[in-house]
């Protein structure tokens, strides 16, 4: 019997519904009430097993679903065409979900634990703010993902040597110096920070509003909410992909017992390190789009808070299950700004949020299934 | 086919393997029986790079392997599995038997990320294998394919651990105890598994560390006594057991 196409039609609706109610609303009684509405949805998801129906009507739709997905995306996009706050916090919603994505490729499939998130986000960002304007924009990209691995590189070595929480440790030495280095550079503009030079295609500059006529006018957001959505779209399905693979398997292997995996040939330092390079690219890459976006950087973006807030994401979201982190970033990065007086409690409420999480849903908001192989049913 | 000569494992002041000799064949069962600590375990370990030799060689195909990281043992041919189960428990029986298989998988980024057809076709034929190596052991089992390995009794765990040690038709295979935990019964079944093995891989030297010498009187070809880290005697089965030193070592008698 074919499985209906209506279940996973119906949950990207209601997540793109969800995502514009949480980005509309201002009131904080309005911005609870979505949260709870959000809430219920969940727990009814699970008691009715409609969850399971939904996952299980996706992947019986491979075609259609994604582009349920971008039609939703690009709809969510011209809904909020004129709105620049809403705007900007989606873009900042997919920029900090494509790092997440990174964060995720090495420790929910590799095990690799990085709590310098936010280092390698900065890593790209000064690469668009040094390089921007002398290159042309992709290139200034794909220098920052490019620079943000390499970046990582330099840990490999004392990364490989060490384990478990003193790898941890590691990671948060180097986002600790990356910073204090930042701050005392001056051809980087010190505590000052850097302007960044917008995002230009074949002579479409992003950073110019778009105006038809007197009265309509886009914010220039618009091509930016879409570069960055369309952005998280192909590296989410490369990162799936590369889920249900060979390599998938070989960095689940590693991450789970590395002994046996060895036993087998599998050479685990070599898998790490190209799970935390890959990763760092995929936060680089976020960090220069997001600087391009804001148009400036200076070193409190890149503090330690940031770097945990990636990992409240990973965590939120549900280990090795990268649909599980969109709704995390929705959560951790809009909540902060609707709900007035909370900024200074941020830290405060992820860690509750995680708490609460793990403690409800152990494995996230959605947690890991076991690996869906193509050619198998 | 391996040949192991004055092999030594030292952990600090403790020798746990004395100057091993061992040889084995292609083709040939030879059961490993000893003590509680005499050894045993510790000769897979140092075999297969998992701790460190002290003195000794180990040549396999002529190859000097002494010392070798557990990579190039396993590039040799030579596949254990462990005494305390070393399985992906959170994955798929079907993910962890394609471990085994790891160095005969593609893993460029085309093929695994783009190529998804040939991935596809490439998973199902693998699949194929594995449904049919799982039915030697039990038809059941090779049903069971896609289920979590957690969601398995003791002895398909066993099973399943076995057949990951043999998905890349091994040369060697380093059996450590697999009757352990397992109920009479499952131990009979396991011997007809063991029959199998040797049916099915004829050319396939195996190594079984055993304490049931129930199982080992009824599938080995030749056994070596292990004390002290040093080979107390070897010979058949019946020789073996007749042996004086050995009854008074490891049979318990004075
Ligand atoms: N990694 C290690 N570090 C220190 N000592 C070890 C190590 N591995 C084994 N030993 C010691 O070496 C001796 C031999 O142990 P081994 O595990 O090889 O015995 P075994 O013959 O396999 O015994 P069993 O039948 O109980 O499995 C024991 O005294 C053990 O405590
Ligand atoms: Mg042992």
């Amino acid at each position: 019997m074919p499985v209906a196409a209506w279940p996973a039609l119906a949950a990207v609706a209601i997540g793109a519904g969800l995502a514009a109610a949480l980005l509309l609303v201002h009131h904080k009684a309005a911005v609870l009430a979505v949260l709870a509405v959000g809430a219920a949805l969940l727990v009814v998801a699970q008691r009715t097993r409609a969850g399971e129906r939904a996952a299980a009507s996706a992947a019986a739709h491979p075609r259609l679903v994604p582009v349920a997905v971008a039609a939703c995306g690009l709809g969510l996009v011209m809904l909020l065409r004129e709105d620049n706050f809403a705007l900007l916090m989606l873009c900042t919603v997919a920029l900090q979900t494509l790092a997440a994505l990174g964060l995720h490729l090495q420790f929910g499939y590799a095990g690799v634990a990085n709590f310098a998130g936010a280092a390698f986000l900065g890593v790209g960002a000064y690469t668009a703010a040094v390089l921007g304007g002398h290159l042309p924009s992709v290139l200034v990209l794909v220098t920052g993902a490019g620079l943000a691995a390499l970046a990582g590189l330099l840990l490999a070595l004392p990364l490989l040597r060490t384990r478990g929480h003193y790898a941890a440790l590691i990671t948060i030495a180097f986002g600790l110096l990356l910073r204090t280095f930042l701050e005392v550079n001056d051809t980087l503009g010190g505590p000052q920070g850097l302007k960044v030079p917008g995002f230009t295609l074949g002579g479409l500059a992003f950073n110019d509003a778009i105006v038809f006529d007197e009265d309509t006018e886009w914010s220039f957001y618009v091509p930016y909410a879409v570069l960055a959505l369309a952005l998280l779209g192909a590296t989410h399905v490369l990162v799936r992909r590369l889920e249900r693979s060979w390599i998938g398997l070989a960095l689940d292997a590693v991450r789970v017992d590395e002994t046996a995996a060895a036993a087998f040939g599998v050479n685990g330092g070599a898998w790490k390190i190209a799970a935390f390079c890959v990763g760092n690219a995929l936060c680089g890459l976020a960090g220069a789009l997001l600087a391009m976006v804001t148009g400036f950087v200076a070193p409190p973006s890149f503090a330690f808070g940031d770097s945990l807030v990636l990992v409240s994401i990973v965590i939120l979201g549900g280990i090795g299950n990268p649909l599980g982190l969109l709704p995390a970033a929705f959560l951790v990065v809009v909540l902060p700004e609707k709900l007035q007086g909370l900024q200074e409690y941020r830290f405060l409420l992820f860690a509750v949020l995680v708490i609460l999480v793990l403690r409800l849903r152990p494995g996230g908001l959605l947690p890991r299934r076991l690996r869906r192989w193509p050619g198998l049913p | 086919m391996l040949e192991v000569s004055g092999l030594t494992v030292r952990f600090g002041g403790l020798t746990a393997l004395d100057g091993l000799q061992l040889r084995a064949a292609a083709g040939e069962l030879l059961g490993l029986i000893g003590p509680n600590g005499s050894g045993k375990t510790t000769f897979f370990n140092a075999l297969t790079g998992f701790v460190p030799v002290s003195g000794g060689q180990v040549r396999f195909d002529g190859k000097d392997i002494t010392g070798a990281a557990p990579r190039r043992v396993a590039a040799c041919g030579i596949a254990r599995t462990f005494q305390r189960l070393r399985l992906l428990s959170e994955l798929s029986v079907f993910d962890n038997l394609m471990l085994g298989l790891h160095l005969d998988l593609p893993h460029g980024p085309w093929v695994n990320l783009f190529a998804r057809r040939r991935l596809a076709a490439a998973v199902r034929e693998r699949a194929a294998e594995a449904r049919e190596l799982l039915a030697v052991f039990s038809p059941a089992l090779a049903g069971r394919l896609a289920e979590p390995l957690r969601a398995l009794p003791m002895i398909d765990r066993r099973r399943v651990e076995i057949c990951r040690a043999l998905v890349r038709a091994p040369r060697l295979l380093l059996l450590d105890e697999p009757s352990a935990g397992m109920t009479p019964d499952e131990t009979a079944a396991l011997m007809d598994d063991l029959h199998a093995v040797k049916a099915r891989r004829p050319g396939t030297a195996v190594i079984l560390i055993e304490h049931d010498m129930a199982v080992i009187e009824r599938v080995s070809d030749r056994c070596l006594v292990l004390d002290y880290g040093r080979r107390l005697c070897e010979g058949s089965f019946a020789a073996v057991s007749r042996d004086p030193e050995v009854r008074r070592a490891y049979l318990g008698e004075a």
